[in-house]
Protein backbone atom coordinates (compact mmCIF):
# COMPACT_ATOMS: atom_id res chain seq x y z
CA UNK A 1 0.00 0.00 0.00
CA UNK A 2 1.03 3.55 -0.69
CA UNK A 3 1.13 6.02 2.24
CA UNK A 4 0.53 9.30 2.43
CA UNK A 5 3.97 9.96 3.40
CA UNK A 6 5.05 7.61 0.74
CA UNK A 7 3.93 10.02 -1.81
CA UNK A 8 5.15 13.43 -0.18
CA UNK A 9 8.16 12.14 0.04
CA UNK A 10 8.04 11.43 -3.44
CA UNK A 11 6.19 14.68 -4.53
CA UNK A 12 9.46 16.40 -2.30
CA UNK A 13 12.43 14.49 -5.01
CA UNK A 14 9.99 15.61 -7.83
CA UNK A 15 9.84 19.29 -6.69
CA UNK A 16 13.49 19.77 -6.09
CA UNK A 17 14.11 18.40 -9.27
CA UNK A 18 15.79 15.13 -8.46
CA UNK A 19 15.73 12.27 -11.18
CA UNK A 20 13.85 9.16 -10.49
CA UNK A 21 15.52 5.99 -11.27
CA UNK A 22 14.33 2.50 -11.94
CA UNK A 23 15.00 1.02 -8.83
CA UNK A 24 13.64 4.00 -6.58
CA UNK A 25 10.10 4.20 -4.98
CA UNK A 26 7.53 5.77 -7.20
CA UNK A 27 3.52 5.80 -6.91
CA UNK A 28 2.12 2.70 -9.20
CA UNK A 29 0.06 5.36 -11.11
CA UNK A 30 3.53 7.18 -12.12
CA UNK A 31 4.95 3.92 -13.23
CA UNK A 32 1.81 3.86 -15.09
CA UNK A 33 1.60 6.15 -16.73
CA UNK A 34 5.06 6.06 -17.65
CA UNK A 35 4.39 2.53 -19.27
CA UNK A 36 1.78 4.30 -21.28
CA UNK A 37 3.57 7.10 -22.68
CA UNK A 38 6.94 5.93 -23.45
CA UNK A 39 5.48 3.02 -24.88
CA UNK A 40 3.64 4.85 -27.12
CA UNK A 41 6.64 7.32 -28.01
CA UNK A 42 8.04 4.14 -28.93
CA UNK A 43 5.31 2.59 -30.97
CA UNK A 44 5.45 6.01 -32.95
CA UNK A 45 9.00 5.73 -33.61
CA UNK A 46 8.64 2.09 -35.00
CA UNK A 47 5.19 2.88 -37.15
CA UNK A 48 6.67 6.10 -38.44
CA UNK A 49 9.31 4.64 -40.06
CA UNK A 50 6.61 3.32 -42.86
CA UNK A 51 5.73 6.51 -44.36
CA UNK A 52 9.34 7.40 -45.16
CA UNK A 53 10.02 4.21 -46.23
CA UNK A 54 7.29 4.03 -48.89
CA UNK A 55 10.12 6.49 -50.82
CA UNK A 56 13.47 5.09 -50.15
CA UNK A 57 13.53 2.73 -53.38
CA UNK A 58 11.83 6.21 -55.19
CA UNK A 59 14.02 8.69 -53.95
CA UNK A 60 15.60 11.24 -56.07
CA UNK A 61 18.93 11.23 -55.97
CA UNK A 62 21.26 8.60 -54.63
CA UNK A 63 22.20 11.17 -52.42
CA UNK A 64 18.63 11.46 -51.38
CA UNK A 65 18.22 7.88 -50.72
CA UNK A 66 21.42 7.44 -48.32
CA UNK A 67 19.81 10.57 -46.37
CA UNK A 68 16.59 9.18 -46.13
CA UNK A 69 17.95 5.65 -45.50
CA UNK A 70 20.09 7.08 -42.63
CA UNK A 71 17.16 9.02 -41.18
CA UNK A 72 14.63 5.99 -41.36
CA UNK A 73 17.62 3.93 -39.86
CA UNK A 74 17.84 6.83 -36.87
CA UNK A 75 13.69 6.36 -36.42
CA UNK A 76 14.54 2.76 -35.72
CA UNK A 77 17.28 3.47 -33.00
CA UNK A 78 15.26 5.73 -31.40
CA UNK A 79 12.42 3.22 -30.68
CA UNK A 80 14.50 0.97 -29.12
CA UNK A 81 16.22 3.60 -26.70
CA UNK A 82 12.95 4.30 -25.91
CA UNK A 83 11.72 0.28 -25.29
CA UNK A 84 14.93 0.07 -23.54
CA UNK A 85 14.14 2.90 -21.34
CA UNK A 86 10.43 1.43 -20.45
CA UNK A 87 11.90 -1.93 -19.77
CA UNK A 88 13.41 -0.64 -16.48
CA UNK A 89 9.94 -0.26 -15.47
CA UNK A 90 9.68 -3.93 -15.18
CA UNK A 91 7.30 -4.53 -18.39
CA UNK A 92 8.75 -7.04 -21.44
CA UNK A 93 9.18 -5.39 -24.60
CA UNK A 94 7.34 -8.57 -25.99
CA UNK A 95 4.23 -7.57 -23.83
CA UNK A 96 4.90 -3.46 -24.95
CA UNK A 97 5.09 -4.48 -29.19
CA UNK A 98 2.04 -7.33 -28.76
CA UNK A 99 -0.13 -4.73 -26.61
CA UNK A 100 0.27 -2.26 -29.86
CA UNK A 101 -0.23 -4.95 -32.30
CA UNK A 102 -3.11 -7.16 -31.17
CA UNK A 103 -3.82 -4.60 -28.04
CA UNK A 104 -5.13 -1.13 -26.97
CA UNK A 105 -1.68 0.15 -26.92
CA UNK A 106 -1.45 3.54 -29.54
CA UNK A 107 0.90 5.26 -31.50
CA UNK A 108 1.10 9.01 -32.93
CA UNK A 109 -2.33 9.43 -35.15
CA UNK A 110 0.70 11.29 -37.59
CA UNK A 111 1.39 8.04 -39.11
CA UNK A 112 -1.62 7.28 -40.12
CA UNK A 113 -1.11 9.99 -43.13
CA UNK A 114 -0.44 8.70 -46.31
CA UNK A 115 2.79 9.87 -48.36
CA UNK A 116 1.67 10.49 -51.85
CA UNK A 117 4.48 12.38 -53.01
CA UNK A 118 8.16 13.19 -52.81
CA UNK A 119 7.28 16.19 -51.49
CA UNK A 120 5.44 14.43 -48.60
CA UNK A 121 9.15 13.45 -47.22
CA UNK A 122 10.32 17.04 -47.40
CA UNK A 123 7.51 17.95 -45.33
CA UNK A 124 7.56 15.42 -42.74
CA UNK A 125 11.29 16.12 -42.28
CA UNK A 126 10.37 19.95 -41.67
CA UNK A 127 6.79 19.83 -39.69
CA UNK A 128 6.71 16.08 -38.03
CA UNK A 129 10.40 16.35 -36.98
CA UNK A 130 10.08 19.59 -35.97
CA UNK A 131 7.28 19.20 -34.06
CA UNK A 132 8.96 16.05 -32.60
CA UNK A 133 11.75 18.58 -31.51
CA UNK A 134 9.73 21.05 -29.84
CA UNK A 135 7.96 17.51 -27.92
CA UNK A 136 11.16 15.63 -27.10
CA UNK A 137 13.52 18.97 -25.91
CA UNK A 138 10.88 18.98 -23.44
CA UNK A 139 11.02 15.20 -22.64
CA UNK A 140 14.77 15.19 -22.17
CA UNK A 141 13.91 17.11 -19.11
CA UNK A 142 11.23 14.71 -17.40
CA UNK A 143 12.07 13.41 -13.83
CA UNK A 144 12.05 10.05 -15.02
CA UNK A 145 15.75 9.44 -15.75
CA UNK A 146 16.08 6.55 -18.22
CA UNK A 147 12.92 8.81 -20.32
CA UNK A 148 14.82 11.64 -20.07
CA UNK A 149 18.07 9.98 -21.07
CA UNK A 150 16.78 8.50 -24.38
CA UNK A 151 15.29 11.81 -25.25
CA UNK A 152 18.26 13.22 -24.67
CA UNK A 153 19.95 11.18 -27.16
CA UNK A 154 17.21 10.96 -29.52
CA UNK A 155 17.43 15.25 -30.15
CA UNK A 156 20.92 15.21 -30.67
CA UNK A 157 19.82 13.23 -34.03
CA UNK A 158 16.44 15.34 -34.91
CA UNK A 159 17.75 18.26 -35.97
CA UNK A 160 19.40 16.65 -39.07
CA UNK A 161 15.98 15.15 -39.82
CA UNK A 162 14.60 18.46 -39.71
CA UNK A 163 17.35 19.91 -41.88
CA UNK A 164 17.20 17.66 -44.41
CA UNK A 165 13.74 17.87 -44.78
CA UNK A 166 13.85 21.64 -44.78
CA UNK A 167 16.60 22.14 -47.36
CA UNK A 168 14.97 20.01 -49.59
CA UNK A 169 11.70 21.49 -49.61
CA UNK A 170 13.19 25.04 -49.93
CA UNK A 171 14.34 23.78 -52.78
CA UNK A 172 11.37 22.67 -54.12
CA UNK A 173 9.70 25.24 -53.04
CA UNK A 174 12.10 27.62 -55.70
CA UNK A 175 11.90 25.08 -58.38
CA UNK A 176 9.84 24.36 -61.61
CA UNK A 177 5.90 25.40 -61.14
CA UNK A 178 5.06 21.54 -60.70
CA UNK A 179 7.73 21.46 -58.08
CA UNK A 180 6.04 24.34 -56.36
CA UNK A 181 2.63 23.04 -56.55
CA UNK A 182 4.06 19.30 -55.31
CA UNK A 183 5.66 21.19 -52.53
CA UNK A 184 2.83 23.84 -51.15
CA UNK A 185 0.09 20.95 -51.75
CA UNK A 186 2.04 18.81 -49.12
CA UNK A 187 2.25 20.98 -46.94
CA UNK A 188 -1.23 21.82 -47.41
CA UNK A 189 -2.30 18.15 -45.95
CA UNK A 190 0.74 17.51 -43.27
CA UNK A 191 -0.04 20.88 -41.30
CA UNK A 192 -3.33 20.47 -39.35
CA UNK A 193 -2.32 16.92 -38.65
CA UNK A 194 1.40 17.97 -37.21
CA UNK A 195 -0.61 20.34 -34.84
CA UNK A 196 -2.56 17.61 -33.38
CA UNK A 197 0.59 16.06 -32.71
CA UNK A 198 0.65 17.93 -29.81
CA UNK A 199 -2.18 16.43 -28.27
CA UNK A 200 -5.81 17.76 -27.23
CA UNK A 201 -6.29 21.03 -25.68
CA UNK A 202 -5.24 21.78 -22.39
CA UNK A 203 -9.02 21.79 -20.96
CA UNK A 204 -9.68 18.33 -22.70
CA UNK A 205 -6.46 16.67 -21.60
CA UNK A 206 -7.45 14.81 -18.39
CA UNK A 207 -3.70 13.59 -17.88
CA UNK A 208 -1.84 16.19 -18.44
CA UNK A 209 -1.96 18.29 -14.88
CA UNK A 210 -1.30 15.10 -13.49
CA UNK A 211 1.94 14.04 -15.87
CA UNK A 212 3.32 17.87 -15.14
CA UNK A 213 2.91 17.78 -11.46
CA UNK A 214 5.13 14.67 -11.31
CA UNK A 215 7.56 16.40 -13.62
CA UNK A 216 7.37 13.60 -16.58
CA UNK A 217 6.43 16.40 -18.97
CA UNK A 218 7.55 20.31 -18.26
CA UNK A 219 4.52 22.19 -20.60
CA UNK A 220 1.36 21.59 -21.49
CA UNK A 221 -0.03 20.61 -24.81
CA UNK A 222 -1.19 23.90 -25.75
CA UNK A 223 2.02 25.49 -24.69
CA UNK A 224 4.45 23.31 -26.71
CA UNK A 225 2.32 23.72 -29.69
CA UNK A 226 2.47 27.51 -29.70
CA UNK A 227 6.04 27.27 -29.30
CA UNK A 228 6.01 25.41 -33.08
CA UNK A 229 3.75 27.54 -34.64
CA UNK A 230 5.90 30.23 -33.47
CA UNK A 231 9.04 29.08 -34.92
CA UNK A 232 7.39 27.42 -37.90
CA UNK A 233 5.64 30.89 -39.37
CA UNK A 234 9.15 32.13 -40.03
CA UNK A 235 10.62 28.94 -41.65
CA UNK A 236 7.88 29.17 -44.01
CA UNK A 237 7.82 32.99 -45.14
CA UNK A 238 11.49 32.32 -45.66
CA UNK A 239 11.36 29.65 -48.29
CA UNK A 240 8.06 30.97 -49.75
CA UNK A 241 5.33 28.35 -48.63
CA UNK A 242 1.97 29.45 -47.29
CA UNK A 243 0.91 27.88 -44.12
CA UNK A 244 -3.17 26.72 -44.98
CA UNK A 245 -4.75 28.85 -42.28
CA UNK A 246 -6.20 32.29 -43.40
CA UNK A 247 -6.91 32.65 -39.79
CA UNK A 248 -3.50 32.97 -39.03
CA UNK A 249 -2.05 36.38 -37.59
CA UNK A 250 0.89 37.83 -35.30
CA UNK A 251 -0.95 38.95 -31.90
CA UNK A 252 0.90 42.24 -30.76
CA UNK A 253 -0.39 41.77 -27.45
CA UNK A 254 1.07 38.66 -26.37
CA UNK A 255 4.00 38.20 -28.99
CA UNK A 256 2.93 34.93 -30.36
CA UNK A 257 1.14 33.88 -33.52
CA UNK A 258 -2.66 32.84 -33.48
CA UNK A 259 -4.13 30.54 -35.24
CA UNK A 260 -7.68 28.72 -36.83
CA UNK A 261 -9.53 25.93 -35.05
CA UNK A 262 -7.95 23.14 -35.43
CA UNK A 263 -10.13 19.94 -36.73
CA UNK A 264 -10.52 18.06 -34.00
CA UNK A 265 -13.27 15.47 -35.45
CA UNK A 266 -10.51 14.37 -38.02
CA UNK A 267 -8.18 14.03 -35.01
CA UNK A 268 -10.62 11.76 -32.71
CA UNK A 269 -11.83 9.22 -35.73
CA UNK A 270 -7.78 8.93 -36.66
CA UNK A 271 -7.26 7.90 -33.16
CA UNK A 272 -10.40 5.78 -32.96
CA UNK A 273 -8.62 3.70 -35.88
CA UNK A 274 -10.59 5.16 -39.29
CA UNK A 275 -8.12 7.32 -40.39
CA UNK A 276 -6.63 6.76 -43.96
CA UNK A 277 -4.07 4.56 -42.84
CA UNK A 278 -4.45 2.98 -39.80
CA UNK A 279 -5.27 -0.60 -41.28
CA UNK A 280 -2.43 -0.49 -43.93
CA UNK A 281 0.04 0.56 -41.03
CA UNK A 282 -1.26 -2.06 -38.26
CA UNK A 283 -1.24 -4.68 -40.79
CA UNK A 284 2.72 -4.26 -42.33
CA UNK A 285 3.89 -4.23 -38.75
CA UNK A 286 2.09 -7.59 -37.73
CA UNK A 287 3.72 -8.82 -41.31
CA UNK A 288 7.18 -7.69 -39.85
CA UNK A 289 6.62 -9.09 -36.37
CA UNK A 290 5.21 -12.63 -37.31
CA UNK A 291 7.21 -13.33 -40.46
CA UNK A 292 9.61 -12.41 -37.92
CA UNK A 293 9.49 -15.05 -35.25
CA UNK A 294 10.92 -18.15 -37.43
CA UNK A 295 13.93 -15.48 -37.27
CA UNK A 296 14.07 -14.89 -33.85
CA UNK A 297 13.65 -19.01 -32.93
CA UNK A 298 16.30 -20.26 -34.94
CA UNK A 299 19.01 -17.53 -33.73
CA UNK A 300 18.61 -18.55 -30.23
CA UNK A 301 18.33 -22.37 -30.90
CA UNK A 302 21.91 -21.19 -32.91
CA UNK A 303 22.65 -19.94 -29.78
CA UNK A 304 21.70 -22.41 -27.30
CA UNK A 305 23.94 -24.96 -29.98
CA UNK A 306 26.71 -23.06 -29.88
CA UNK A 307 26.73 -22.58 -25.65
CA UNK A 308 26.16 -26.46 -25.64
CA UNK A 309 29.44 -26.50 -27.72
CA UNK A 310 31.64 -24.61 -25.70
CA UNK A 311 30.85 -26.20 -22.67
CA UNK A 312 31.48 -29.75 -24.16
CA UNK A 313 34.88 -28.56 -25.52
CA UNK A 314 35.85 -26.69 -22.16
CA UNK B 1 -1.63 -16.31 -40.52
CA UNK B 2 -1.84 -16.41 -36.95
CA UNK B 3 0.79 -16.37 -34.18
CA UNK B 4 0.54 -17.86 -31.25
CA UNK B 5 1.10 -15.18 -28.86
CA UNK B 6 2.19 -16.81 -25.89
CA UNK B 7 4.74 -18.84 -27.66
CA UNK B 8 6.66 -15.94 -29.53
CA UNK B 9 10.24 -15.78 -28.56
CA UNK B 10 12.23 -13.09 -26.85
CA UNK B 11 16.22 -13.10 -27.28
CA UNK B 12 17.87 -12.06 -23.71
CA UNK B 13 18.37 -8.61 -22.43
CA UNK B 14 21.80 -7.14 -22.52
CA UNK B 15 23.29 -3.87 -20.97
CA UNK B 16 25.14 -1.74 -23.12
CA UNK B 17 28.51 0.24 -22.05
CA UNK B 18 30.14 2.48 -24.28
CA UNK B 19 33.94 4.20 -24.22
CA UNK B 20 33.02 7.63 -25.71
CA UNK B 21 36.95 8.14 -26.36
CA UNK B 22 40.04 7.23 -25.66
CA UNK B 23 41.48 7.24 -22.13
CA UNK B 24 37.29 7.78 -21.20
CA UNK B 25 35.35 5.85 -18.86
CA UNK B 26 33.29 3.28 -19.97
CA UNK B 27 29.67 4.91 -20.14
CA UNK B 28 25.90 3.15 -19.91
CA UNK B 29 24.18 3.49 -22.85
CA UNK B 30 20.81 1.66 -22.61
CA UNK B 31 19.92 -2.21 -23.44
CA UNK B 32 19.35 -4.22 -26.21
CA UNK B 33 17.76 -7.69 -27.28
CA UNK B 34 20.27 -10.39 -28.95
CA UNK B 35 20.72 -14.06 -28.10
CA UNK B 36 23.89 -14.29 -27.66
CA UNK B 37 27.23 -12.11 -26.57
CA UNK B 38 27.97 -12.02 -30.49
CA UNK B 39 25.58 -10.34 -31.72
CA UNK B 40 24.76 -8.05 -28.81
CA UNK B 41 27.77 -6.30 -29.63
CA UNK B 42 26.43 -5.81 -33.56
CA UNK B 43 22.85 -4.86 -32.17
CA UNK B 44 24.39 -2.37 -29.56
CA UNK B 45 26.85 -1.18 -32.25
CA UNK B 46 23.65 -0.36 -34.67
CA UNK B 47 21.43 0.89 -31.85
CA UNK B 48 24.24 3.24 -30.13
CA UNK B 49 27.32 3.84 -32.35
CA UNK B 50 25.99 5.25 -35.81
CA UNK B 51 27.50 8.17 -35.28
CA UNK B 52 30.68 7.42 -33.64
CA UNK B 53 29.67 7.63 -30.21
CA UNK B 54 31.84 5.29 -28.68
CA UNK B 55 35.37 3.39 -30.19
CA UNK B 56 34.91 0.56 -27.63
CA UNK B 57 31.89 -2.09 -26.42
CA UNK B 58 30.89 -3.65 -23.58
CA UNK B 59 27.74 -5.94 -23.16
CA UNK B 60 26.57 -7.56 -20.23
CA UNK B 61 23.62 -10.13 -19.23
CA UNK B 62 21.02 -7.89 -17.87
CA UNK B 63 20.27 -10.88 -15.13
CA UNK B 64 24.41 -10.56 -14.26
CA UNK B 65 23.73 -7.04 -12.77
CA UNK B 66 23.85 -6.82 -9.20
CA UNK B 67 22.43 -3.49 -7.87
CA UNK B 68 22.70 -1.53 -5.21
CA UNK B 69 19.88 -0.68 -3.38
CA UNK B 70 18.39 2.93 -3.15
CA UNK B 71 16.06 2.39 0.60
CA UNK B 72 19.39 1.67 1.92
CA UNK B 73 21.17 4.76 0.05
CA UNK B 74 21.68 6.50 3.74
CA UNK B 75 22.94 3.69 5.72
CA UNK B 76 25.26 2.15 2.87
CA UNK B 77 27.46 5.02 2.40
CA UNK B 78 27.01 6.53 5.28
CA UNK B 79 30.90 5.21 6.50
CA UNK B 80 31.86 7.30 4.07
CA UNK B 81 29.74 10.64 5.90
CA UNK B 82 32.30 11.26 9.25
CA UNK B 83 35.78 10.88 7.00
CA UNK B 84 36.62 14.51 6.34
CA UNK B 85 40.30 13.81 6.72
CA UNK B 86 40.05 12.08 3.55
CA UNK B 87 40.30 15.45 1.91
CA UNK B 88 42.54 18.27 1.61
CA UNK B 89 40.49 20.61 3.03
CA UNK B 90 41.21 18.39 6.70
CA UNK B 91 44.79 19.77 6.57
CA UNK B 92 46.20 23.12 6.82
CA UNK B 93 49.42 24.82 5.22
CA UNK B 94 51.90 27.61 6.41
CA UNK B 95 50.39 30.78 4.36
CA UNK B 96 53.61 31.26 2.64
CA UNK B 97 53.23 27.98 0.74
CA UNK B 98 49.07 28.63 0.32
CA UNK B 99 50.02 31.88 -1.48
CA UNK B 100 52.29 30.21 -4.19
CA UNK B 101 49.30 27.80 -5.93
FE1 LIG C 1 12.45 10.00 -33.97
FE1 LIG D 1 13.15 12.05 -36.50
Amino acid sequence: METQKQLDEFQIRIDNGEKIEPKDWMPERYRKQLIRIMSQHAHSEIVGMLPEGNWITRAPSLKRKMVLLAKVQDEAGHGLYLYSGTETLGVKRKDLVEDYLYGTAKYSSIFNYPTLTYADICVIGWLVDGAAIVNQTMLAKSSYGPYARANLRICKEESFHKKQGYEMLAKMASGTPDQQKMAQDAVNRWWWPTLMMFGPHDSDSPNSAELIKWGVKTKTNDELRRHFVDRTVMEAEAIGITLPDPDLRYNEETGHWDFGDIPWDEFWSVVKGDGPMNRERIKARRKAYEEGEWVRKAATEYARKKKLKEEKAS
Amino acid sequence: MSTNLSTSTEWPLWEVFYQPNDGKPFEHAGSVHAPDAEMALQNARDTYTRRNEGISLWVVPTDQITASSPEDRGPFFDPANDKAYRHPQFYSVPRAVKKRK
